[in-house]
């Protein structure tokens, strides 16, 4: 497991204390996993996805993603309608591990745009943490 | 393993360890009312050779030895048992083996399994099948469980009526004190299972249909699959009799996706009504949402084949609650069974099978109409049948029993409205011979 100094934490984007993180891409976000939580999880072996058109609040679990040793519930960080999947995903799941930032995993139009301010920053995310 | 009772030293022990004074005290949040508090009302201890005499007796009370033909089947099947069955089963390598947690110490047992969900996949028509559930009746309420999780926010489920009377009671009790509601659906005049109204309920998740049903009827799955997937609705189907299927379309090629039953009829005595199994499989879109144990195949570092308990992570030992099922083991030695008679039989020979149990039913058929009986259902059968005697069945019933046939089962106490009507289950086991005595003593 990488050191919390090792963690790729890119600044365009916000997170959330359950790992998850947006990004927001013209009129709609994207959200996916945190370096720290593919890495927390190990090999990815399956991504459960939303449905396109569900409606989810702040906070919701929408998905899951499963690795050879645990089960976890995806939050969403803002909330909104589902728009795409990425179902490349559900092929090669091991994409978020590769690439925890290019594989996004639903897109969402938001429902309130400012819930993406309330997000912590890269630097407030690791103080987090860092605990 | 000792399996001593604990000392009144290491209880004292453990109640100061976790603060309490006495085991009463440990007790107080269990209800009054749900505490035993009278003196146990148990009979005093008999010797070996006592207890050995009193169970001969309760056992003579039974009718089910070998002498007597029982033409009751109603979810459970007398069937003959190879010996290849029975010896191979009964080998303590198989009987006294638990959970193959660990796989280098339990290939041979994992391999069983392995067989028997491939087996039982060919069978039932499905991409999936798990390691088996308790029964028949629990594996039909995690059936809809799982229909209800897939469809994630309805919270009801319709099942049919023709369903076995003892499997629906199972289905509540799992389903409504988790704020799920069931409706039933009724039976047509063929005894088939009615949808017609299925398309005016809202909020249904799944719809479970069994096939045989209860009443001995053959449903028409392809078009329930139809009825019930234009409605937006999960298909079940259940069964109690799997031989049905060395004959029939199977209900994963009639569109089901999920399909579950009791297996007891492949190759184990019904005893007193258990132990069985449950078989349980759906379509692969939904491995997933499986609940239970699920063995998969795959290959060492050194590309041997091997066995392995797979996607465990569905299990409640990791999936906390959040987990398919609270299933935390299998009925691993009736299934082994299972996979033993199926491979014993074969596909050719469970077809043979089947068609013998169908001929024999379609024999019996014909000679109570011919004594003056009516069917009361004009559904297709494949074992069973519902019927109506002319005049009261009961001494005809009585004479028959004295000759160590016990014809039917009186259907009242299950279902009121068919009260004095008589469910006839006729397997292999049944000889021409006591068809015929059946129908001359209801003709006499």
């Amino acid at each position: 497991m990488k050191e919390l100094e090792e963690l790729h934490l890119p600044d365009d984007i916000r997170y959330t204390d359950e790992h998850e993180w947006a990004r927001i891409t013209g009129e709609t976000v994207r959200i996916g996993v945190s370096d720290y939580a593919q890495d927390q999880l190990g090999d990815i072996v399956f991504v459960e996805l939303p449905a396109i058109g569900d409606s989810f609040g702040k906070g919701d679990e929408f998905g899951t993603l499963e690795s050879v040793k645990a089960v976890s519930e995806l939050y969403m960080p803002m909330s909104g309608e589902v728009v795409a999947v990425n179902t490349a995903l559900t092929d090669s799941p091991e994409l978020i591990n590769q690439e925890p930032y290019e594989a996004w995993i639903v897109e969402i139009k938001p429902a309130d745009r400012s819930e993406y301010e309330q997000l912590f920053s890269a630097a407030a995310y690791l103080d987090l943490l860092k605990g | 393993m000792r399996y001593l009772p604990h000392t009144p030293e290491e209880i004292a022990a453990m109640l100061a360890a976790i603060g309490k004074s006495s085991l009463d005290n440990l007790f107080d949040p269990v209800p009054a009312d749900c505490r035993m508090t009278g003196a146990w009302d148990l009979p005093a201890a008999k010797s070996e050779w006592e207890l050995n005499d009193h169970l001969r007796h309760l056992a003579a009370t039974m009718r089910v030895d070998e002498h007597t033909k029982v033409l009751v089947g109603a979810g459970s099947y007398r069937h003959h048992i190879p010996e290849t069955v029975r010896s191979l089963a009964s080998r303590s390598e198989f009987l006294t083996a638990y959970t193959p947690y660990q796989p280098e110490m339990a290939q041979g047992t994992l391999q069983g399994i392995f067989e028997y969900q491939t087996l039982t996949a060919r069978l039932l028509g499905v991409d999936v099948v798990n390691a088996s559930m308790y029964d028949g009746a629990s594996a039909l309420a995690e059936a809809l469980l799982m229909g209800l999780r897939i469809a994630k926010k309805k919270k009801r489920v319709a099942v049919a009526k023709a369903i076995h009377p003892h499997y629906r009671a199972v289905v509540r009790a799992y389903l409504q004190p988790a704020g799920y509601e069931v409706v039933e659906l009724d039976f047509l005049a063929s005894g088939r299972t009615d949808l017609s109204g299925l398309a005016n309920l809202d909020d249904i998740a799944a719809v479970a249909v069994q096939s045989p049903n209860f009443f001995g009827v053959i449903e028409d799955l392809e078009a329930a699959a139809a009825t019930i997937h234009g409605a937006g609705m999960l298909f079940v189907t259940c069964f109690t009799e799997p031989l049905a299927y060395g004959l029939l379309k199977n209900p994963g090629s009639c569109g089901a996706d999920i399909v579950c039953g009791e297996g007891q009829s492949f190759g184990i005595a019904p005893s007193f009504g258990g132990p069985g199994l449950g078989m349980f499989g759906c379509k692969e879109p939904f491995t997933r949402n499986l609940p239970g144990r699920l063995v998969g195949e795959t290959k060492d570092l050194e590309g041997r084949r091997g066995y392995v308990l797979t996607l465990a992570t569905r299990e409640q030992h990791i999936r906390r609650e959040k987990a398919t099922s609270n299933i935390c083991s299998n009925q691993g030695i009736c299934a082994m069974t299972a996979g033993m008679y199926m491979a014993s039989l074969g596909g050719t020979g469970i077809r043979q099978l089947a068609r013998l149990n169908y001929d024999k039913t379609q024999y019996c058929k014909e000679t109570l109409r011919n004594a003056g009986a009516t069917m009361v259902f004009d559904g297709p059968v494949f074992n069973e049948f519902v019927v109506e005697f002319p005049t009261d069945f009961k001494p005809a019933y009585e004479r028959l029993l004295a000759k160590n046939i016990v014809a039917g089962l009186e259907l009242g106490a299950l279902y009121p409205e068919l009260a004095g009507r008589h469910l006839f289950c006729v397997t292999e086991t049944i000889d021409k011979q006591t068809m015929d005595t059946i129908a001359a003593e209801v003709g006499a």
